[in-house]
């Protein structure tokens, strides 16, 4: 990867403490590396038709974002609880009372395909199912 | 008098209050601007002049009628693409989202509605807010007004471009991981993501729910305050609000205006300060002297060591690509935009993944693909279950901190505005950009960006942003420490906006 103008670093080196860090037993920030056939099952698995340009593309570049991102498992995190909101809420209530929906038409109108007042939908199951 | 579209929200309301000028003369003004300035700045996505001009003579009907009107009543305002527009077309940046109509106004546009504020229309954005420099728009580049070479930052770089070039007074941008303060930052504005859950996400089309948090941009502190007041409150639409009422930040701009911080504990973030390089010189260097005039408002300095911010970039690129490959998932090709390959034989299925492949950008397609990975079987535990413990430790940081401080400050940006087209072809050239915003937004507290002088490292003079950080619920430390610093800026320096190049007729 080539430097950026202006960083006195290559941005890659941002991620890791330090090259020696991500060598040693103790920093396990080694990843399997993703290979072009798993990365053509996580766009089966995320419905998109990739294209073999792509796939090639995305290959190597989703391999050094997960490779970077992978250092988060240096941290000893245990039994540490999750965080999700800076003010965490619990049990949120409203009065069970019944309000308008958007009226029908309004909601069609944005609609690909309607039928009979209806989303139309292409076939569910394949010829093969 | 200054041209209409040269005066700042505060300034126009105070025209308009007193009859100086109606709401149409300063909507005309702003639309009149667009149409000279925004073919070359390319801010907005979509400009409503009928709608713009009928809210302002409403507006103008109201105070000929004796109506008692709002503190921002018929002030322009620009409006994110991210947020839903009844009636007018929002596309999020991207293209499975063309020529969609919403049914309905987000909680934040009826608030500005309500407000009486003038939307001119939608602005340009990274698609689906993923990127720090609007490149990743499907529709357009948007450049940056203080040298049309560069990048306006992202995601919300037409927000921010808008307001830098006088298109606008006020706009309103989301923030996931700095995409307010970082477009604030580099465009010599001020930009605002308040605390989580204090401003509604209902009708906010949604990248990544547990970052995700709007705010305003004003060219001035107080500006940017008054816009605050109107977005934020309690919505029960939005199961993550906060039920509480916030600080009112507007008294704590004119609160600190006044340029006295005496007793005030500010902490320097050792890791957000360029130890360890990758930070321009040129930005260091206007941090240290932001910094300077801090102490010498009465401020006391300390440094602040937030260990587990070295952890914050993996965090938030495992977190917001896991909630994003998610909440993209209603992009299905059934109820709203695209639909592509339906030609009757081909299943669901079938339609789904090619609409989606034809519908989304590169940078959307690569985070769906991480975070479809991160949240696997077998691999949850490891990466997004791990990075939100994470952000626990990164909250912990804080909390730590602000026992010893009461605000905490670092650059808003290691660099200032790059040029277009530099940093496209490496995802992760383009993600350290987020390096010194995503702890706020990991801990869901709120933080401003402030101008705080200009460099000239990168070649032309180019603008730095000061960051300062407060405890959850406390953005009135944020606006009053803000205002103090653009007091003291101002009197020492003048408006960094005075240096922004002429764009339009004084070209």
């Amino acid at each position: 990867m080539s430097p950026i103008r202006g960083l006195s670093v290559p941005p890659s080196r941002l991620w890791l403490v330090s090259e020696d860090r991500a060598h040693t037993p103790g920093g396990d920030v080694a990843h399997a590396g993703l290979t072009r056939d798993e990365v053509a099952h996580l766009a089966r698995l995320a419905r998109l038709a990739v294209t073999e340009e792509e796939l090639d593309l995305f290959a190597g570049q989703l391999d050094v974002i997960i490779g970077s991102i992978a250092r988060i498992r240096e941290v000893a995190a245990g039994d540490i609880a999750p965080t999700s909101h800076a003010v965490p809420l619990q049990n949120v209530l409203r009065p069970d009372q019944v309000s308008p929906s958007l009226p029908r038409q309004a909601v069609l109108a944005g609609a690909p395909a309607v039928e009979d007042d209806r989303f139309r939908v292409p076939q569910i199951l394949g010829e093969e199912e | 008098m200054a041209a209409l579209y040269e005066l700042d929200a505060a300034q126009t309301a105070q025209a308009i209050a007193a009859g100086q000028a109606s709401a149409v003369d300063v909507a005309r003004a702003h639309l009149d601007r667009i149409t000279e300035v925004d073919g070359d700045v390319q801010a907005f996505l979509h400009v409503d002049s009928d709608g713009a001009l009928a809210a302002a003579r409403d507006v103008d009907a109201r105070r000929a009628a004796g109506e008692p009107l709002g503190p921002l009543a018929g002030v322009p305002l620009a409006m994110k693409d991210v947020v839903v527009t009844a009636g007018l077309p929002t596309t999020s940046g991207s293209k499975i989202l063309q020529g969609w109509i919403p049914p309905y106004d987000a909680t934040i546009t009826r608030r500005v509605k309500e407000a009486g504020i003038v939307m001119l229309g939608k602005t340009n954005m990274d698609e689906f807010a993923m990127g720090s420099s609007t490149e990743n728009s499907a529709y357009q580049v948007t450049r940056n007004p203080w040298d049309l070479s560069r990048v306006p930052g992202g995601s919300s770089g037409g927000s921010s471009a808008a307001v830098a070039a006088h298109l606008a007074p006020l706009s309103v941008g989301t923030d996931t991981g700095g995409s307010i303060r970082q477009p604030a930052a580099v465009t010599g504005i001020v930009g605002h993501k308040p605390t989580y859950g204090t401003v509604s996400r209902y009708g906010l089309i949604a990248f990544s729910s547990s970052l995700d948090q709007a705010g305003p941009f004003g060219r001035t502190v107080l500006d940017t305050a008054l816009l605050h007041q109107v977005l934020a409150g309690h919505d029960p639409a939005d199961s993550t609000s906060i039920p509480q009422a916030g600080p009112d930040v507007v008294a704590a701009a004119r609160d600190g205006a006044r340029g006295d911080l005496t007793g005030l504990r500010v902490g320097v973030v050792t890791e957000l300060t360029g130890a360890s390089g990758g930070y321009q010189q040129g930005v260091l260097e206007k941090f240290r002297d932001a910094v300077a005039i801090l102490q010498k408002l009465g401020a006391e300095v300390v440094e602040v060591s937030c260990p587990h911010f070295d952890y914050a970039l993996a965090a938030y690129y495992l977190i917001a690509p896991s909630e994003c490959s998610s909440n993209l998932a209603r992009f299905d090709a059934v109820r709203y935009g695209l639909r592509a390959g339906d030609d009757g034989a081909r299943s669901l299925e079938d339609v789904m993944s090619l609409t989606r492949e034809q519908g989304f950008g590169p940078e959307v397609k690569r985070r769906i693909m991480i975070g479809t990975y991160a949240l696997s079987s077998g691999y949850y535990d490891a990466y997004y279950g791990q990075a939100q413990k994470v952000r626990t430790l990164i909250a912990g940081d804080f909390a730590t901190a602000f026992g010893q401080v009461d605000v905490l400050v670092s650059p808003t940006s290691p660099f200032v505005a790059f040029g277009i087209g530099e940093r496209t072809a490496d995802p992760m050239a383009m993600y350290v950009n987020d390096l010194c915003t995503l702890p706020a937004s990991l801990a869901g507290t709120p933080a401003i960006s402030v101008p705080c002088g200009l460099s000239d490292e990168a070649g032309p003079a180019l603008p730095v942003g000061l960051q300062i950080m407060a405890p959850a619920m406390a953005d009135d430390r944020c606006y009053r420490v803000g205002a103090a610093f653009e007091a003291a800026y101002l009197a020492e320096n003048g408006p960094v906006l005075r240096h922004i190049q002429t764009l339009g007729a004084g070209r």
